[in-house]
Parts: structure tokens; C-alpha cells; sequence
């Protein structure tokens, strides 16, 4: 399976790096490496979900309880989380830092992906969620410390596209 | 039983705990016993009320969660039974107060007016310990025993559908929402 297992580690470290203590995922193909070294990791609690809107509430706990979490969810995840996004992290001023693969866009060989791929981002700007796309291992690390640190300073969601020129490889 | 009643049996016992409320009547009615800082009402996000209680207790494992729980809620997230049947954390106790209606919204029935079973869902989602009782006294020995077990329990209370006149309060969400936090700081500071 060619997901990138160098680019999936340049993402976990950099969330290491942000004292992340608490992952939330959803398993989907392109996210396996990073949930195998969250579970691999004995200062990581993984929390497996039956569903992505879950983690929102997950991570609201743990804020309030004092540590940082990450939510790690396919597009289609952050789509079904909607709700909990407005009406717990928005309503409730909770920083998320979500970590999406965005899949359905050029180069999607997957039928099924393709609408969710369309609305991901109109759906982020409705919200009014910053966002960046990560395309470049050179810059992963820079763009989630930021997004880290917008989310806790400005307490709300921020999120970070994982795109297909990092995660998989041709 | 009424909840009102059930949640005057055990206040003493939540005013140790830290206690997530779903929106509605339960909040309403925990406010008007008594506000305590570690007491957070989640006004909206039907469903996560369980889930939160659940990142709480995992994270704060020297703290007693105690989510207070309605079957209206649990049924927009009934997956939250199997996230917390997979980790059971075992400060974590997890009350259902089952009105078999959605109250709040004019009182339409739910799933579990016509049979579907709290109780028994979690319990084969793996929740380690699972009742459900109908009377107070039932409720404050099932309770405190879910306390003492140290063990996940989900309790299923079956309450009459009423509630109070108003759901408001005077207390604003983000009042309540950083005072909680806070206190969830100060205890692991020890002050």
C-alpha cells in the first residue's frame, strides 16, 4: 500500500511536537501509519471511533481536562462531524485541531470519493474554520504548529488537508 | 420516580464528582439543587454529552466523571457505547435518564417507548457493568454502588417525562464552560 510511511512520520512527529497527548481517528487509507504509531506510542492515548463526530466531543473533554488532542478523520468524517463542530466546539469556544485527508480531488481513481472531495472546502469556509492544505513535507511541521496554536489562541477548530502528494506515493 | 427526585438522592454524592449534563430538563434541574463548578451543562451537541465525559475520564484518571445522560441524547450516538465499552475507563460512571421521550420538544416518544433497551445495548457494547432501576431508591443504591465499583457502568434510571416550566438558567454557557475548566485545573494543582 504505497500511503507514505516517511510523510505519515514527519506528520506524527510534528504533533509530538505540539505536546499532543490524545488522538482521535477514524481508520481510512490514507490515515493506517498514523494511527499504527499513535497506537504504538506509549504517551499517545488513541481513541478508535465508531464515528468521526465522537471525536469532537472527545476533544472537548480533553481541552477542559487540560490536554491537547487531535482529531484525525477522512473528509467524509469531518463532514459527518458538522454538528458537533457548530454546536459543541464553535458554541462552546473549543479548539479542534483536525487533521483531514482530503480525498476526491485531482487524481481521486475512487468513485465514491469524489463528491466529498467537491465540498470539503466550500463546507470549511461556511464554517468560517481556517484551514491550510498540506502538500509539502518540507513545510508539515511549520503548518501544524501553527494550526496548533491559532486553534488554542483563538479557541476554535482549525484545519489541515492532508493532501494526496504527501500521503500517497505514485 | 422522577428525576428531579433521583438527582436530589445523589447530589451529595455529584457534588464530589465531575459531573456533564446533556441540555433540557437534566440541566435545568441539577442547576436549580445547586450549581457546582465542576458541573458542565452541555447545552446542545445532543449525543456528546457521553463522549466528553469519555475524554475526560481518560485523561483525568484520578478524577470521578459522572455523565448525566438521557435517552433522547444516547440515541443520536449509541456508537459512543462501543467507544466506551472498547476503553472502560473506570472512573467513569454513566447515568441514562430514560423518560422515553424526547421531552424537551413537545414529549415525542423514543425508541425506548416501544422497547429498545439502554441497558442492554451497552452491555453488548461491552460495558462492563449495566442496570436499569425505576424507583429512587433503586437509583441511590445502584448509583453509589456504580461509585464504590470502580468499574464503567452505565445506569439506565426509567423517569416519568417531566421536567420544569423553563430550561433556562442564569448561567451563561462560556461562564460555565471556563469556570469548569478552571476547576479542572485547580484540582489537578491541588488547590
Amino acid at each position: 500500500m504505497p500511503v507514505s510511511v516517511k510523510n505519515s512520520q514527519l506528520i506524527y512527529d510534528a504533533l509530538k511536537a505540539c505536546d499532543i497527548r490524545l488522538v482521535s481517528a477514524l481508520p481510512e487509507t490514507w490515515l493506517v501509519h498514523l494511527i499504527r504509531m499513535a497506537d504504538d506510542d506509549p504517551e499517545m492515548i488513541l481513541v478508535r471511533l465508531a464515528k468521526e463526530e465522537e471525536g469532537v466531543g472527545i476533544s472537548a473533554g480533553a481541552h477542559l481536562a487540560g490536554a491537547k488532542s487531535a482529531m484525525l478523520m477522512q473528509n467524509h468524517g469531518f463532514l459527518q462531524s458538522v454538528n458537533g463542530i457548530v454546536s459543541l466546539a464553535r458554541l462552546y469556544r473549543i479548539p479542534l485541531l483536525m487533521l483531514i485527508s482530503y480525498r476526491g480531488e485531482l487524481g481521486e481513481p475512487d468513485p465514491w470519493q469524489t463528491e466529498g472531495g467537491g465540498v470539503t472546502e466550500p463546507v470549511l469556509r461556511a464554517l468560517d474554520i481556517p484551514y491550510e492544505r498540506l502538500e509539502e513535507p518540507a513545510r508539515v511541521a511549520h503548518q501544524i504548529k501553527k494550526a496548533q496554536t491559532l486553534a488554542e489562541a483563538s479557541l476554535k477548530p482549525v484545519a489541515l488537508l492532508l493532501c494526496r502528494d504527501l500521503m500517497w506515493e505514485a | 420516580m422522577l428525576r428531579i427526585d433521583a438527582l436530589r438522592a445523589v447530589y451529595p454524592s455529584l457534588e464530589r464528582c465531575i459531573v456533564v449534563t446533556i441540555m433540557g430538563a437534566v440541566s435545568a434541574e441539577l442547576q436549580s439543587l445547586g450549581h457546582r463548578p465542576g458541573f458542565f451543562y452541555l447545552l446542545h451537541s445532543m449525543g456528546l454529552a457521553s463522549s466528553m465525559g469519555l475524554g475526560i475520564s481518560l485523561l483525568r484518571p484520578e478524577l470521578q466523571v459522572v455523565v448525566l445522560d438521557g435517552d433522547g441524547s444516547i440515541l443520536m450516538n449509541l456508537g459512543a457505547l462501543t467507544t466506551m465499552g472498547r476503553y472502560r475507563p473506570c472512573n467513569l460512571v454513566h447515568v441514562v435518564f430514560d423518560n422515553e421521550s424526547l421531552l424537551s420538544v413537545g414529549g415525542f416518544p423514543t425508541a425506548t417507548a416501544t422497547g429498545s433497551d439502554i441497558a442492554g445495548m451497552a452491555a453488548s457494547a461491552g460495558v462492563p457493568r449495566t442496570a436499569t432501576v425505576r424507583t429512587v431508591d433503586e437509583f441511590t443504591a445502584a448509583f453509589d454502588g456504580a461509585l464504590r465499583a470502580n468499574e464503567l457502568t452505565t445506569l439506565v434510571a426509567k423517569v416519568e417525562a417531566k421536567g420544569p416550566p423553563s430550561f433556562l438558567t442564569d448561567l451563561p454557557m462560556l461562564e460555565n464552560r471556563f469556570q469548569f475548566q478552571r476547576h479542572l485545573r485547580n484540582l489537578r494543582a491541588g488547590r
